[in-house]
This record gives C-alpha cells, structure tokens and sequence, in this order.
C-alpha cells in the first residue's frame, strides 16, 4: 500500500495502482484522452502529465506511472501546466473547427480540455491535415479528419469486443485509424466505440445530426433485448427516444451495451399500435376501446382463460394479468413462448448462479448449448475477460467464434454423460468451475443432465455456486417468479383449450394453435397482432415503468421516458380497464399500488438488487442425447422493436446476411 | 591515435573476406570456450570493468546493463538477448561494416555475451536496406551452426544458444529498442511505455536486453586482451576505442577506429585528410548523428571526441557519426531536412512527436526562405521544447535538438534570411 503526497494531500493506494489514479484519490482530476479505466494503458495522449519527485526532471504520464511510496505529486505545478498546454495545443492544430457541426459537441471531452487548457488563439500557420473517412458499418459514423490517435477504439476492440478488425495504419501525422479494409466491424458492441472516442471522430451513424445532448431528457432505465438487463440511459426529446446510452453497473453491464440495446431505437417509431382494433370479417378494423372491452367480454370465457407473456415484458404487466386470472379463476400462464417445459420448481436451478460480475472469476467453465455471444454478449466479454486470465473454456454445440479460445467438444449433448478425460481433469482442479446452460440446451432436454454434473464436475464450493443458466428473455425470470409456467409448457395451455387467450407482447408463439379469442397487449404490429382478433395497444419499455429480474435473479427498476404513441395506454393500465369491463375488477388504481400488492405476493420483486432464490436441484432424469441447436438466428432480428428498426434491418443485411452497403470513397 | 596493435575491428574495410575460415585467422572464435569458462559473473565483471559503454549512442554501461538480467531464468520466461543492428541514424554506417566485413566478431559476441545474461537466444534485428549485409549475416550464422559454434553445446562450451536474424522493414523508429521488440512481435513498430524495462519484460513479455551490435562486436576481443588493456585506452569514464564515421565536407569521408577522446582535429588530420578548403572553412559539425544539435566550428575543432567532452559542449557523441559541414552549406536547410527525416519517421503513436515534427518541418522549411516573421524563431524553439521531454520514446528530444541546435547558434543567418526576404518584398512592394 504505497503512501504519497499528491499537490501536499497525503493519500494511499492499493499496491499496483497507478498515479493517475492516486491523484483521483485525493481528488485532483487529471485530464486525458487515451487512458481508460477498462482498457489497456496506451500513455499516447500525453494529457496526464504531472511531476514527480523522485524523478527525472520532466513531466511523467500519470497514468502509466506505478504510484510510489513516498512519491510528491504536483498536478497544478507551472511545469505541469506548461506541459499540458504543449500538448494541447498539439492536439488542436490538426483538429478541424467542426464544433458546430460535430455529434459530439457538448460531450466532448477535447472540448471541455481546451476550455481548461487551450489558448485563446493557433501559433499553427500552416494549412491543417485532412484524413479520409473510413467505412466502420452501419453503427459507427467516421470524420477521421478530428481523430486524435487516443487509439480506445483500437484497444476495445481488441480487447473488449475481441473483434480485432479496428487498428492504425501509417506512421506519425499520416497514422489512421481504420477497420480491416475499410469494412464494416463485425461486432454486437461496435457501438461503443461511439461512447470511448473522445472527440467526434466516431459518432453514432443512425443518431448523425438529430439533436445536441443538453436537448435531451435522460431517464435511467433497463434494456429489454436480452435477459442480461443492461443498465442504461433514455435520452429523449419531446415524445421520441433518440437514443441509448449505457448506464455504469459494475455488476451488470459494465460501462458497455450491446448495439440492439442501442440502435433498436428507431424502432419505438414505426410500425406501432396506436389504437385498439378488433377483427371484423378476417380484417383488423381500428375500434374504440369500448368496443374492444365489449367484445372481449362478449366471449363469455369464464375461467376458460390463459395469459401468455412476451419475451420483453415487465413483471407489472405480468402480475396484473395474473391477478386478472386469479379473478377469473385461471393459473393458465405460461412466459416460455416457444415451448419449453424444462423444471422451475426450483428458481435456483434456473438461475445465473455464479453472477455476471462472477463469471469473471470462474478458470473452468463449460457452455452447454449456447452461443453466448448472441444471447448475451455481455456476459459474452465478462469470459473473455476470465479466458485473459487464464481460463479454460470448454462447448457443446456447433463451432461458433465466440471471441476467445474455446474447446468444442462436439454438438452432442450425450457428452454431458460422457465427458472426455481432459474436461473432467481440469474441472478437478478448478477452484471456481462453471457451467452455462443455454437455452437452446434446455429446449433440447439437457436440464436434468447438466444438473447432474454439479456434483460431479464440483461446481458448488464455499461461496461459490458454478451452475449458470442463461436465459433470453428479459421477461424470463420475472415470469419464472411470477408463476408463467405451465409443468408441460405452452402445450399444457394449448391442451386447456382456453376460451380467451391473452398475448402480452408475445409475438414469438404460436398463436394458431389457440381456437380461442387471442387478444394481443402489445406495442408492435408483429406476428402476435397479426395473429390476434383484438388488439390492445400497449406501451413498450421505454414508455412504461417496469420491474424487471434478469438472468442471474437481479431485480431492477426502469423509469418512463416518453409517453406511448396515440391512444396506447400502459399495460397494466389496460389490464385495470379491462378487468372491469370482464367484471372481475382488480384491487389496484396506480402503479404504486400495484407495486405494493406484488411485493407483497413476491417480496423479492419488491426489492431491487439480486433475489435470493437458494439452492435445491430438482431429481430429473439425467440422460441427454442428440444435436443442440442456438435458438437465436438472427442476432439483429430478435424481437418486435429490433425487427421494426431500420438500424437493426440494416446491421442483419449487412453484417449477417453479407449486403453490401459500403459507401463510394467521398 | 590508436595503434594498429590495438585495433579491434582488423577487417573494417574488407580487405580479407568475411567468412569464418578469415576470421578465425583474424583470431575470432579463438578459444571461444575458454572465454566462456570463466563464468557468467566473471565476464559481466570484466565488461564492467573495461569501461564499455554502450555504442548505440546513450552510452549507457554494457557491463551494468547484462547485470540486469535475471541471474535465474524462470520457467517458461527465458532470457533474451536482442542485437540492434537497426541502423537507420542518418550520418551513421558503422553497424553495417561491422556487419558486412566481420560478422564474426558479432556472433561470437552474441554467443558471449547471451551466455553471461544467461540468454536462451540472440535476435539480430537487421535494418531492412541492409540487403547484403543481411545476406552476410544469414550465411556467417549458418557457417557458426555448420561449425558447432553456436546451437545445441555451442563451441563445446556445454551452453545451448541460438541465434536468429531476423530482417526489419525500414523504419527508423524500429531502432529505439521497445519499438524493436514490438516489430520483432510482429506487431506496428512503435516504443512501449516504461516502465517495465525489457530486463524486465520484453520481448515476449521475457527478459530482454537489447545491444547496439558495436558494444556485442567488441566483448569478444575486451575479454581475450583483458578488461585492464581496453580501459587503458580513451579518457575516465570514456574508455576504449570507437568506430568514427566521417562523412560530410573532409577530403576522405571514412569510417575508421579510434580512441575515445581523440580531438577533432586529429581525427580529421589523421583519417579524412582534413576539412574540405581547409580549417577555416569548416562552418559547424554534428558530432554523434543527426539526432544531437550541431557544434559551430569553433567549439569543436578542438574538442575531444566522447561522450563527457561532447556532452559539455551541449551535444553528444551518439553513435559517433561525425557530420562535417563547410561553408558552402546552407545550415538551415541542411537542418530542415533533418527535420522532415523526423517527421517521416515519428511513429505517430503520442500526440507531441505525432503533431509536433509536423509543425517543426513546416516552420522550418519557411525559415529556409525566409518567409517567416522573427517572432516565429522563438516560437519554434518553443514547440520544440513542448516535443522535447513530454514524449514515450527520444525521438520526440532527437527531433527537438537539431533545431534547438541551430537556433543556438546560427540564429544571426535565421533572421537574416527572414530581414533579407522581408526587404526584398519592400522592394518590390515600391
């Protein structure tokens, strides 16, 4: 624990730590540009000079510098002054005043530096450097003109993303910084990238010129396009989400999201319900709410009803409908859409055990049926990060690349039985085992088999539970807790028969197998509104507030943005109206009541933070067999919004489907 | 002057062939086992104590820096030893005689002094331009192989050692050793950020310590003669004998060794046949390659040729390349194109060097011609002291002296350029 004086101010840091980061410890804040807490030090920007004593008698980049004992600091010296300033001001002499027109200006970190740093007027006479654009796909919009060579983007992708398509080319004031050919980055988080450049270098592509940040509503919320449940930030203005952004979670995401978490924005806009409708003749024909009670009503149901909930759905909606059911005299939930039936009678079983942050941890670990880098990419980056550090990543299932170097063992889910030698010898000595189950490997009846190798491979240690399942739906495990889960799947609901089916934005069932009325809440005319004979439009994530548990039991809370378009209504709202109008009126007038009621039925969604679902495995037959298959195919495609986005249309065509869509050279 | 009994490089200009079977008579690989007998502490001892300092151009002690290296290996982390022979320094062509006339000297050297840093190999990293001289070195380690002096039991001294040469692209910058070892990964040439030093973690993320091919050339010879017989040579703290390369306004441009310490004037009078026109023609000298700042006539004639002399004259001695330059120069030009070598060859990985050999070359291509205010000569001194200092490697210093150099001194023919130019535009003007 090196002890130092930073400008007089006597701090200590843990061993290894840097300067740069003993000075934020004493509270001085070192500007830089290439330096980031996640990515490698590259010590190129020269910003974070200081001086140091003992030394030599020049300023030294802080944030490559080992924190000594004993060290002097000084972060305000003339000689550091004088430095920063030299290095400011070569940075801005080929900087292009594009501040007016740049994406990035108001979040520019160049810009608030030279504020601080620059001066009032160029020594620079000569004519300035021009750089090409380069072509990085759809996500990532380039003006390499205002690149400064920080290289983040280059260290993330390497290093983060694993995708090493992006890096520098040339030497001294030629160096550019491209992708692979000029071709598009092959990544799920080439996004990011947007957010690590510190100038307006690299701006988001679908966002170029639609609004300055300090127009923005920002709202903190949770992304629903996995089950990893991505903290992020809203930022809308007037009744339209622009865009996404990341929000810090150390424990979840990271300071990183996935591109669909980010670019299905666009959309929230198209192709949404905005009024109720009730088919007449075959057609769908816009009708007032009233109309759309009434009908529903007029079935007559009983308590021949079901409820089948969406894969993006907040557990209010969820327990509404529920209580609806109740009401009604129905259990008939059911949340896996695609049929599934795999066991819940125990949370745990089904549940990310080891933690997202945990998994960083793991040395061994085993995939079962799942291509991690669709399903969750974040969790994907969190192995990576434990390959780094060494450990031993073994798959069943298809060869997929999953970023880093895993053993595929076949796709044969019969090896689960059968382990070769190697595998069982390094789940021997791990410390901290892992498996991940996915959920294609549930679909192909491997639960019982993998939960019989917990014992085995050793997976529960003090503190440490190895057992992972890794769910698709942000819906899951608020559903799994809510009760959406039939012991035979949808097919138990199908079997029922059921007068009148409910579709909470499920667009991924089928719904034709349901002779009954299927009236579909939901906020996109996508397969569940085609198939539905009333329609009910609702409100989707960013336009609700919602409770929602991602894969590894983590409840968390999202606030409301903007409001629905036209006559949609929130969810839960809608449920209200609709149980008076069935008769069997629900005892909840707001929103905080109905919080109230589910905490009280479920007190672990009245809490946000990680449920705590204990551990008990449930005895199944043990014996798997037979190919594995990835559920998701289309990574860009997965469910109403991103299918309604022109973003995510455009990243499948061309990143997945091989369009080109790369623009003539200017 | 140096007597020709205590030459080391006795085939500098290659009048004997280079091959192994030449060498040997020249006494390489003579008892090469022996040497090597006496114990890996014993030879770092005795490098110490001949006073070597490095010749690549810091002059930093050889002896102290094979110390360096981990005396116990640890598995799966071997040692290595990478020979610089990236000589890419524009005045500087001593590495590439050693190279191309006596190989020998250098692999023996390798195998030496890999062997007293406890190294599992030597990598010679051999600048690009070097066609011959790299087709010299790939046949003389191929003769040392077929020889048993180097591979499994290398000379019969029971060492295993190998030795790779490998061949770089031709960039400048790959000289400085981080940006070396970086190239020799396979990755862009570009300096590391030390610490950690490469006697720490270098190539490979493996002890590593890189050598100017001079310093390895000689250990051989300093051992076999004795440390007492190399530091009887040279001034304290500057011992030995050194390759000179003079190249510019003498009458015989050559490369020759040399005492250190040696005068000016006697190198020039001895070996070059003096200055071009004569002693009052000479207008200012670069003493050690183009990266230290000029010395005006005056200063140097009779200053003596190492690193402490030239240092207190505000230079250095670098690698030892002395470039003469007479009257008929035009200096700022001859600076301005140094200025652009540097802007060519800065790597662009950190922000002062990246922008700022840009902006020196620039200005001072202006002054070349005068078409710059007065004002802008201080303020060209004052970028190149925002390079000099705030960068990872010393190409950001070495591009900053030359120009600090000639502000120093020959600022009077700065301005009159600039008052020349400004006056004939008045002219014109009227």
């Amino acid at each position: 624990m090196p002890k130092l004086t930073v400008d007089g101010v006597e701090v200590e840091v843990p061993a290894g730590a840097t300067v740069l980061q003993a000075c934020e410890a004493a509270g001085k804040e070192i500007p830089r540009f290439c330096y980031h807490e996640r990515l490698s030090i590259a010590g190129n920007c020269r910003m974070c000079l200081v001086e140091v004593k003992p030394g030599p008698p020049k300023p030294q980049a802080s944030c490559a510098l080992p924190a000594a004992d004993k060290q002097e600091v000084f972060t305000a010296s003339p000689m550091v002054k004088k430095a920063r300033e030299g290095v400011m001001e070569f940075l801005l002499i080929n900087h292009p005043l594009d501040c007016p027109i740049c994406d990035q200006g108001g979040e520019c970190d160049l810009q608030d530096q030279s504020v601080a740093y620059g001066k009032g007027q160029s020594r620079f006479h000569e004519n300035k450097r021009a750089v090409t654009d380069k072509y990085m796909g759809p996500i990532v919009k380039t003006t390499m003109t205002r690149c400064i060579q920080c290289t983040r983007c280059v260290r993330f992708a390497e290093e983060v993303s694993g995708v090493e398509e992006i890096g520098a080319i040339y030497r001294g004031e030629n160096m550019q910084i491209t992708s692979y050919l000029e071709q598009a980055v092959t990544s799920e988080l080439s996004g990011n990238v947007v957010d690590l450049c510190p100038v307006g270098a690299l701006t988001s592509k679908p966002y170029a010129f639609e609004a300055r940040p300090w127009e923005l509503g920002k709202t903190p919320g949770i992304d629903v396009m996995d089950a990893v449940g991505t903290n992020i930030r809203i930022d809308a203005r007037g009744r339209q989400v622009l865009r996404i952004l990341p929000r810090i979670n150390e424990d979840v995401n990271e300071e990183w999201a996935s591109d669909k978490t980010r670019h299905a924005v666009d959309g929230l806009a198209r192709r949404r319900l905005d009024k109720p409708y009730l088919r007449k003749d075959g057609k769908l024909v816009p009708v007032t709410w009233g109309e759309a009670f009434q009908a529903i009503a007029a079935v007559n149901a009983g308590s021949s009803v079901a409820a089948i909930a969406g894969d993006q759905l907040d557990a209010e909606t969820m327990y509404a409908a529920k209580g609806l059911l109740a009401k009604l005299g129905s259990t008939l939930l059911e949340g896996r859409q695609t049929g599934m039936d795999y066991d819940v009678s125990s949370l745990g079983a089904v549940n990310f055990n080891s933690t997202i942050a945990g998994i960083e941890t793991a040395d061994v670990i085993l995939l079962v049926g799942t291509n991690l880098r669709w399903e969750a990419p974040l969790i994907n980056t969190r192995i990576r990060k434990a390959v780094k550090r060494g450990a031993k990543v073994f798959a069943i299932g298809d060869e997929v690349n999953l970023t880093y170097k895993a053993t595929f063992l076949g796709n044969d889910l019969g090896l689960l039985g059968n382990l070769p030698k190697d595998v069982t010898d390094a789940f021997a000595n791990a410390q901290r085992p892992a498996m991940i189950v996915g959920g294609g490997a549930l679909k192909a009846g491997a639960q019982g088999a993998t939960l019989a190798l917990v014992g085995s491979l050793g997976l529960i240690k003090d503190g440490w539970n190895g057992y992972n399942v890794v769910h698709l739906a942000a819906a899951r495990m608020g559903g799994l807790m809510l009760g959406f889960a039939q012991k035979g799947g949808i097919a138990d609901i199908v079997a029922a028969n059921p007068k009148l089916v409910f579709l909470l934005g499920a667009d991924d069932v089928d719904a034709s197998k349901f002779a009954g009325l299927k009236v579909y809440i939901g906020h996109h005319g996508d397969n569940g509104a085609a198939a539905a004979d009333v329609v009910l439009p609702g409100a989707a994530y960013t336009e609700k507030a919602g409770t929602y548990v991602n894969t590894e039991g983590r409840v968390q809370r999202s606030e409301k943005a903007v409001f629905a378009p036209g006559d949609a209504r929130e969810d839960w709202a809608i449920l209200r109206a609709l149980s008076d109008a069935l008769g069997a009126t629900l005892p909840f007038d707001t929103l905080d009541a109905l919080r109230s009621a589910m905490a009280a039925e479920v007190p672990a969604l009245g809490v946000e933070g990680l449920a705590d679902y204990g551990w008990s495995a449930p005895s199944l037959s043990a014996s798997a067999s037979g190919p594995v298959g990835y559920p998701i195919k289309d990574f860009y495609l997965t469910n109403p919004i991103a299918r309604a986005s022109d973003t995510m249309q455009r990243c499948s065509a061309e990143l997945l489907h091989g369009v080109s869509f790369a623009e003539a050279a200017e | 002057m140096l007597a020709d009994k205590d030459r080391i490089f006795t085939n500098v200009y290659g009048f004997q062939p280079w091959n192994l079977e030449s060498a040997r008579k020249r006494g390489d690989w003579d008892n090469t086992k022996d040497l090597m007998a006496r114990g890996q502490d014993q030879i770092i001892e005795d490098i110490k104590a001949s006073g070597l300092r490095g010749r690549g151009g810091a002059g930093f002690p050889t002896g102290m820096k094979w110390s360096f290296m981990p005396k116990e290996p640890k598995p799966g982390k071997p040692s290595f030893l990478l020979i610089n022979a990236d000589e890419s320094e524009p005045g500087s062509c001593k590495d590439r005689e050693i190279i191309r006339h006596d190989p020998h000297k250098l692999i023996e050297g390798a195998l030496i002094a890999g062997f007293a840093m406890r190294a599992r190999a030597a990598y010679i990293y051999i600048r690009g331009e070097f066609i011959y001289e790299a087709k010299v070195l790939f046949a003389a380690v191929e003769e040392a192989y077929a020889a048993g002096l180097l591979g499994k039991n290398a000379a019969g001294s029971g060492y295993d050692f190998d030795v790779f040469v490998h061949r770089g692209a031709g960039a400048y910058i790959c000289g400085e050793e981080t940006a070396q070892i970086e190239s020799l990964e396979g990755k862009k040439g570009q300096p590391r950020l030390k610490p950690p030093f490469p006697a720490g973690a270098g190539l490979w993320g493996c002890p590593t310590t890189v050598n100017n091919v001079e310093s390895i050339a000689v250990a051989p010879t300093i051992l076999r003669r004795g440390a007492a017989w190399f530091s009887s040579i040279g001034r304290e703290g500057n011992k030995g004998t050194k390759l000179f390369q003079i190249s510019g306004h003498v009458n015989k441009p050559c490369v020759v060794e040399e005492e250190m310490g040696i005068s000016f004037r006697e190198l020039i009078e001895t070996h070059c046949g003096g200055i071009r026109g004569g002693w009052d023609n000479l207008l200012a000298v670069i003493p050690g390659g183009s990266s230290v700042p000029l010395v005006p006539a005056a200063q140097i004639m009779d200053a003596p040729m190492d690193f402490d002399g030239l240092k207190a004259l505000g230079s250095g001695l670098g690698t030892a390349a002395v470039i003469v330059m007479d009257k008929s120069t035009d200096i700022v030009r001859a600076i301005s194109r140094l200025s652009y070598f540097y802007k060519h060859e800065s790597c662009g990985q950190c922000t002062p060097c990246r922008e700022g050999t840009g902006w020196m070359w620039r200005v001072m291509e202006r002054l070349r011609t005068g078409e710059a205010s007065i004002g802008e000569i201080d303020m060209l001194h004052d970028v190149t002291k925002q390079v000099e200092g705030h960068t990872i490697c010393a190409l950001g210093d070495a591009a900053a002296w030359p120009i600090q150099g000639l502000i120093r001194h020959f600022r009077p023919e700065i301005e009159r350029r600039i008052n020349e130019r400004s006056g004939d535009l008045a002219v014109a003007a009227e």
